[in-house]
Parts: structure tokens; C-alpha cells; sequence
């Protein structure tokens, strides 16, 4: 169709606009909701050109009704003939939450996840996009078929453009035929943990669910297979599904180790070093219940994590209550290690600073 | 895109209904149907009823927009119709075998108005070619210059698509430029007609007039002319669009492309124009020879649904398919019954007014003739009645502050009869003039809003004064009142600023 170019171009522009926009939208609490449907609307604003136009000052309108002087005018008072009232021209635009992940992936950088694993390196895909002139009969390609016959006569003679007859032989039969397409498959998991204790109020929560959030749509959007586990803790930690991770609402003491303690369990049950590339992102308020427990942390983490895994991110949002330590704590011990990655959200709009510092190296 | 396609039993029925349409006195040029599936249309409408269009994004949007209406089922398209020699008017494919036939009816009544009503005698009736040229034309400068240029040129000059004198093609604003020696020879008379000559008798003449004073006066009155002479635009011009093609520094390619721009927005100028008129009298038409001479009995509940669709009309809107179409019966009846002229208008007696008939007959006569010589707003103007507006309960609303809410305001006959004519002059777009080509004598451009009552968006004017500074390529500025205030938006190439209007600044070359 004609039109496709510009439509594809006009879809273009859009997404421009949303890179133009990323950091408001990373921010959009109610998307974590919908992901369901997958397709989210955006309203984007002027898509449209300008013109010289009238302003909102304007006389109204004539309408047609019962109603007396002072009668509210139902509907939304759209303009009568000719248009006077100006629209608000703004204009919702539908995107999938997959695009979404793509522009955010444009900006930002995949993480080098290496193929591991040998049951799962590469998936296999079968395409029908070949063409072979023997087949099952359910696949027989009427318009190649066609095409071949059509030729043949003409180059036969036989065929009479004032009769176009078109008779396909045997050996002008053409049949789907599918290609076997390898795709490259690397094993990843990733472990999130959240501190859900007292001193993480709804606002922190909420930042660490968007941050989390982003992550996870991204990531599986870029590759298949990808695992993820979530684990929530106070003084004790547990294990949870994205669902219940997303929405948990909890209070109590804080003690971070327990976090770490389900993680490393959990990796060695199910998840050999030699197969998976392993991400851990851990949020929290910074706050733990005694130093040596945060010292703890990070003998663990040196110890037995960090020589088996990809990545450890650890993002600190900010906090009324409690030191905000923990942060602190990291960058002392574990300063020399390559995978170690801090970032530190106050506010919404630091979520996209936070998600390059994670990922623009591209580990 | 293959044209004169459609189904045997369709081109049956346009037959029929066209020799009827002849029948009842509708004289339409040749009208070729063409039957297309509903994804097609949505392509069409979006490229305002043309196969073809230059290659721009701002089409792939208004066709994203039809395709979410159509989705959430806010509207459906069911008829298009182009201006041009020979009509060419769209069926999809999905629809009633009815539904057809009211929208052929309704087709060949816009053929009729295409060819008759004045508005649209000097418009293209090749713009079909006319289109499919700008489309080759368009893609050739993107093959020379590359799409990202092209695109950028087009999204600077579409801003301005409607700052054209819709009536130029009627009028001779512009003194032609080549003037005659008899002209010049009138200036000269006018020049000596302006020089100060004090009464005198004839032996004090050289003493109260003398003659070098009346030659200097002569010198400075010449020096003015002169002056004048270089003042450009002459008067305040309207076609901002014609006169940056002629005067603006364009390369040939952008001039190409902002008079294909132009163009465009004077073929669709009409229709602005007369939008009441044309769905009202094609309605009028549709309804008529759908119900006198079309529709077979097992065909009118359908019939009657969509056409009662068509002719709906929310609260506090006004749909101008049904006011156009019950302007043209009431006209029909009025005519009919002669209630017009001094005599009625001056009775006073509401029971003998309501009986009023004096079997003259000339309802259909009238309808041909307005449809003829009106546009909407004259249409309104004339044939719009308080009886009319009382029968149909039409109100005028505004926005009301307080409750952020629209609310009627009242329902008096003058004011609604002045908001319609307002909401429909120069179709409801703002009068912009070029009131100063060379502004300070530094070719600068002066533009100015000529305010009828309504302020103009400042957000939008600012954006909007960009792209004609990316055209005019000097600093431009845009006189506008706002809330009262003369104030003066300009903007240089970098920066944008608005002052008010003092009487230090240099005044442009015209008011307006």
C-alpha cells in the first residue's frame, strides 16, 4: 500500500518523540499493570504542525438541544460547523510495551551475556520462506505455480494472450518448503532481591518496582529464555513470584544477608556457573540492622558470588529513615571488583540515569 | 491503482439512479465509481480523497487516526468524492447493496454542486493528474536533494497552508506590474491635483503660490510615489504563501514544492467554503430521490437507519449534513409557499404566518439557485431564520470558567445567527496579511492578525512564525492583539521574543 511508507515514517517520528521523552515515561507507574495486554498508549504531544489559529478565548459555539440558560452543554462541546473550537491536539499513540524496550535498548547497552550451557545453546526455528518444486499438495504455492506454468507456455508458444488459458503441468508445481533457522541462545538468569522492611515506605517501594520493572523489560525482551527469580526480605528472606514481588507490601527489621543467603542457595541448586550468565540486582534503603551483617554481605558476595556471576547491581533509593549505609559499605570492600555496580535513586527521574550506569558498560 | 472497477450489479444501479438523478434536474460531470475494500478508503480519506499524494508523514498520521476511529467505531467512511472532471466517488466493498445506493444518490448531488456552485468554477477539474504530478514532482526533489531535507522543507511550509486569500481567484488585488504610459500620465495629474494651492486672485497669484514652492511640493510629492513604489506588497496581502514564492530566497526545488503546497490549499479552499452547503444538498438529494424513486420496500429499514445516522446530531453540536439539508427544505418550502419578501416578513400575526401559502411553486427553482451563487456563509446569512433557529432549538454556548464546563448561554436569534457566521468566515482560520516586505528597511517581514473578536493561539503563532522565518530567511515578526494589547512576536532565526507595540518602533508600510 502507498501509504505504508508514510505511515511507517509517521510511526518513526513517534518514537522519536518517546526517545525525546524516555525519562518521563520510564517513570509511569500504571504501565507495570498493564503489561498483561502489552500494548500501552502514550499521548504524545505535538506530533502535529503548528498553524496560525484561533485561541481558547473564544465566543463558543452554537449547539442544538433542550436546555436552559446556563445549562451545561453535554458532550465535549465539540465545535459546530467550520470548527472554531481548537482541539487539543494531542495524540494518543499506541505503543507496545516490546517497542518500548527496544528505544530504551537503542540508548542504553546490552549486557555481553556469553553463550554457556550446552543442552541449550542454540534454539532451532523453521521458517517457511523456501520454494521447492516437490512438496505435499497442502503446500502448493498457487501463484508460483501459476507464474511457472505462465512462463513455460510463453516460452513454448502456446499460450494466446486473446485466450489466456494457463494449464500447469507436473513440473510446474511449486511448494513451501521450510528453512531450519539456528538462533543463538544464551542461558541467563536474573535475580532480583528488594528490602521490604519498615524503613522502605511506598515511595521507595515504588521506585524500586519501576527500576526492577524496566530491567525485566528489557532484558526479556532481548533475549529469550531468560530466567528470573525474585526474592523479598526483611530479617528473613523469601522467595516470591514477579506477581507478589511487584506488589508486596511488608514492614520489620531489615537484614540484608538473609537476601544473599537465598540467593547463593538458589544458584547452586539450580543455576552452574558454567551454563548461566547470572545478574543480581539488590534495592534497598541502604539501611541494615548492624554493620557486621553489611560486612557479612560483602565477604559473601566476594567469596562465592561475584567469581560466578555477571553482574551485581546494587541500586540505593533514598530514605528518611535509617543511615542509608549499606552503599557506603560496598564501595569500601568490594571497590576492586569489575562487577560490582552501584547507582542511587532519589526521585523518579533518576531511574534512567540509574539503568545506564547499569548497563552502558555492557557486562 | 486500476480505475472504472465495480461489480456489474452496482453499475447497474449507478446507472439507474443517475438518469433519475438527471430526471429531477441534477446536471453532474461524469462520475466513475470505484469499489474498494475498507483499508483502501481509510488510504484515500487520509490522503484527502486522492489516490495519490506527495510522499509526507503527516498522511501516514491522519491515516493512523482514521484507523483508531474506526477501531473504537467512532466513524466510518462510507462515501468520498473528488472535485474533478470526471468525478471520481469511492464504494466499499462490505456494504449494503442500500447503503450503495444512498451513497451513489448522495455522490452525483456533490457532482451537481462541484459543477454549479460558484465557489468551486476556477478550481483544477484535473487534479487528479494535477495530484499524482506533485506526487512525481515531490519525489523527484527527494531523489536530487534526500528525503530528510525534503521532509524537513515540507513539515516548514504545511504550517502555512492556510495563509491563502481564498477569493483572490475571483478578484484582481495586485495592480498589474507593467503599467502603461497612461497611468503614468494620471499620476502625474494626481501629483499636481495634491499640491497645495492657496485661492488666489490672479495678480497675487505669484506671491500666495509661489511657483517654487508648489515645485518642491511637486519634487517631494514625486520622491513619496517613488517610495511608495518600492513598498512591497503594495497593500496587505493575504496570500502570504504567493508572495514568499515570488519574494522569499528560495531554491527552485523549495519554491517547487511551497507552490505545490499552495496549490493544494486553494483546490480544497471550497470545500472549506461550503461544507454546509454541499453535505446539505446532497443529503437534500440523497433523501429525495432515495425515498421518491430508489428504495424497494424491503430496503427502507435500512435506509432510514443510515440515513438517520447521518443527519444525528449530538447535544451541543452541530452536524452539518442535518442544517445544511433542513436549510435547503426549508428554502424548498418557503419558496414553495412564498414566505419570503416584505409582505411576510412584516406580519405580525403568528396564526396567519403559520398558514401562510400563496401556491407559488418556485421552491425548486430556489434550491438550484442557491446552490449556485452561495457559500456557507452567505447561506447562512440569508435563508437562516429565527423561526428556524427556534424549530431546530439552536443555542449558543460558551465556555464557562467558574464551572469548567460548556453551558448554554442563551438562545436569542442575532447572537447565534453572528457565532455561526463568525465559526465559518475564511473557515474559521485566522486573517493573516503581509503588511511589510521590507519591514525597517532591512527586509524584514511584517505579518499582522487582523482580530475579529478572537485572539490568536500564542503558542501555536510563535511556532508558527518560525517556519515562515525559515522561509523568509530575515528576521519576521507577527503583529497580533492580544488581550487587548498590540503586541509584536518576532523571531530572528535564534531567538523568539514578543513586545508590546510602542509608537517608537518603526511603523510597517501598512496598517491593517
Amino acid at each position: 500500500m502507498k501509504i505504508d511508507k508514510d505511515h511507517q515514517r509517521f510511526r518513526q517520528i513517534v518514537k522519536g518523540r518517546i526517545r525525546d521523552d524516555l525519562r518521563k515515561f520510564l517513570t509511569r507507574g500504571e504501565l507495570i499493570g498493564k503489561e498483561g495486554k502489552n500494548i500501552i498508549t502514550i499521548p504524545v504531544r505535538g506530533i502535529d504542525l503548528p498553524h496560525f489559529r484561533y485561541g481558547d478565548n473564544n465566543d463558543g459555539g452554537v449547539g442544538i438541544g433542550e436546555g436552559q440558560v446556563g445549562d451545561g452543554v453535554d458532550g465535549d462541546g465539540e465545535a459546530g460547523p467550520g470548527g472554531s473550537n481548537p482541539g487539543n491536539h494531542l495524540m494518543e499513540v499506541e505503543v507496545s510495551l516490546d517497542e518500548l524496550a527496544d528505544i530504551l535498548g537503542e540508548e542504553l547497552r546490552l549486557p555481553r551475556i556469553k553463550p554457556k550451557g550446552n543442552h541449550q545453546i542454540t534454539s532451532q526455528k523453521d521458517r517457511y520462506s523456501g520454494i521447492r518444486s516437490t512438496g505435499p499438495e497442502s503446500l502448493r504455492h498457487f501463484k508460483r505455480t501459476f507464474r511457472a506454468a505462465l512462463r513455460r507456455q510463453i516460452i513454448a508458444g502456446t499460450y494466446d494472450p486473446n485466450n489466456p488459458v494457463i494449464v500447469p503441468i507436473r513440473q510446474d508445481r511449486r511448494y513451501r518448503s521450510w528453512k531450519t533457522v539456528l538462533k543463538p541462545q544464551s542461558n541467563a538468569v536474573i535475580v532480583y532481591m528488594m528490602d521490604v522492611s519498615g524503613s522502605m515506605g511506598d515511595e521507595q517501594k515504588e521506585l524500586v518496582r519501576l527500576e526492577a520493572f524496566w530491567i525485566d523489560a528489557w532484558l526479556r525482551r532481548n533475549y529469550e529464555g531468560i530466567e528470573s527469580r525474585y526474592i523479598v526480605h526483611d530479617v528473613r528472606a523469601a522467595e516470591v513470584n514477579r506477581q507478589t514481588f511487584f506488589h508486596i507490601r511488608e514492614d520489620g527489621g531489615t537484614k540484608i544477608s538473609s537476601a544473599f543467603k537465598l540467593a547463593r542457595s538458589i544458584l547452586d541448586t539450580h543455576y552452574a556457573p558454567e551454563e548461566w550468565n547470572v545478574y543480581i540486582f539488590h534495592f534497598s534503603d541502604g539501611d541494615n540492622s548492624s554493620e557486621s551483617d553489611s560486612r557479612e554481605c560483602c565477604r559473601m558476595l566476594r567469596d562465592h558470588m561475584l567469581p560466578r556471576i555477571n553482574l551485581f547491581g546494587y541500586c540505593q533509593v533514598a530514605s528518611a529513615y535509617g543511615s542509608g549505609n549499606f552503599i557506603n559499605v560496598i564501595h569500601e570492600h568490594l571497590e576492586e571488583q569489575q562487577n560490582v555496580i552501584t547507582s542511587r535513586v532519589n526521585t523518579k527521574d533518576d531511574i534512567y540515569d540509574s539503568l545506564k550506569t547499569f548497563f552502558t558498560p555492557g557486562k | 491503482m486500476s480505475l472504472h472497477r465495480i461489480r456489474p450489479d452496482l453499475a447497474r444501479h449507478a446507472q439507474e439512479i443517475a438518469e433519475i438523478a438527471k430526471r429531477a434536474g441534477l446536471d453532474f460531470f461524469e462520475t466513475r465509481f470505484e469499489l474498494v475494500d475498507f483499508d483502501t478508503m481509510q488510504q484515500i480519506a487520509a490522503y484527502g480523497g486522492f489516490p495519490q499524494r506527495y510522499p509526507h508523514w503527516r498522511f501516514g498520521m491522519e491515516y493512523e487516526k482514521l484507523r483508531k476511529q474506526h477501531v473504537y467505531g467512532l466513524g466510518k467512511i462510507y462515501e468520498m468524492v473528488i472535485n474533478n472532471d470526471p468525478c471520481y466517488a469511492y464504494l466499499v466493498e462490505d456494504n449494503s447493496v442500500t447503503d450503495q445506493k444512498l451513497v451513489m444518490a448522495h455522490v452525483y448531488a456533490h457532482c451537481d454542486f462541484f459543477k454549479h456552485n460558484y465557489w468551486f468554477s476556477k478550481t483544477n477539474r484535473k487534479m487528479m493528474d494535477e495530484m499524482a504530478n506533485h506526487a512525481t514532482r515531490v519525489r523527484r526533489h527527494i531523489d536530487r536533494q534526500g528525503y530528510e531535507d525534503v521532509e524537513r522543507f515540507i513539515d516548514t511550509c504545511y504550517p502555512l497552508d492556510n495563509l491563502i486569500d481564498p477569493h483572490s481567484a475571483f478578484m484582481q488585488r495586485e495592480a498589474k506590474r507593467d503599467e502603461t504610459p497612461s497611468q503614468t500620465m494620471s499620476k502625474e495629474r494626481e501629483i499636481e491635483k495634491d499640491v497645495v494651492r492657496f485661492k488666489a486672485k490672479p495678480y497675487l497669484e505669484s506671491w500666495i503660490n509661489p511657483p517654487h514652492r508648489a515645485e518642491k511640493q511637486r519634487q517631494e510629492l514625486m520622491s513619496q510615489k517613488k517610495k511608495e513604489k518600492h513598498v512591497l506588497p503594495r497593500q496587505p496581502l493575504r496570500d502570504v504563501l504567493g508572495f514568499l514564492i515570488e519574494h522569499a530566497p528560495l531554491e527552485d526545488w523549495e519554491a517547487d514544492i511551497l507552490s505545490i503546497i499552495r496549490e493544494e490549499a486553494y483546490y480544497y479552499a471550497p470545500q472549506g467554503q461550503t461544507k454546509i452547503m454541499n453535505e446539505g444538498w446532497a443529503t437534500f438529494w440523497h433523501s429525495r430521490l432515495m425515498t421518491r424513486h430508489i428504495l424497494t420496500d424491503d430496503e427502507i429499514i435500512t435506509y432510514a437507519d443510515h440515513h438517520s445516522g447521518t443527519v444525528a446530531m449530538g447535544p451541543g453540536q452541530i452536524n452539518p449534513y442535518k442544517i445544511g439539508v433542513e436549510l435547503f427544505r426549508d428554502i424548498e418550502e418557503r419558496w414553495n409557499k412564498g414566505r419570503f419578501g416584505k409582505e411576510y416578513d412584516e406580519c405580525k400575526d403568528m396564526e396567519a404566518k403559520r398558514r401562510w401559502d400563496r401556491k407559488l411553486g418556485m421552491g425548486m427553482e430556489k434550491v438550484f439557485e442557491v446552490r449556485s451563487i452561495h457559500n456557507d456563509v452567505t447561506f447562512i446569512d440569508e435563508f437562516l431564520t429565527p423561526e428556524f433557529v427556534d424549530r431546530f432549538k439552536m443555542y449558543h454556548y460558551r465556555f464557562d470558567p467558574s464551572t469548567r464546563r460548556m453551558v448554554v448561554v442563551n438562545r436569542d436569534f442575532n447572537k447565534i445567527k453572528a457565532q455561526l457566521l463568525f465559526m465559518l468566515t475564511n473557515h474559521a482560520q485566522p486573517y493573516i496579511y503581509v503588511v511589510d516586505g521590507n519591514y525597517s528597511n532591512r527586509g524584514e517581514l511584517y505579518l499582522a492578525h487582523k482580530h475579529t473578536g478572537v485572539d490568536l493561539d500564542i503558542k501555536y503563532a510563535v511556532e508558527t512564525l518560525k517556519d515562515v522565518q525559515r522561509i523568509w530567511r530575515r528576521p519576521t515578526h507577527l503583529q497580533a492583539l492580544i488581550n487587548d494589547e498590540m503586541v509584536l512576536f518576532s523571531f530572528d532565526g535564534e531567538q523568539s521574543q514578543q513586545q508590546k507595540i510602542h509608537a517608537d518602533m518603526p511603523a510597517p508600510a501598512h496598517g491593517v
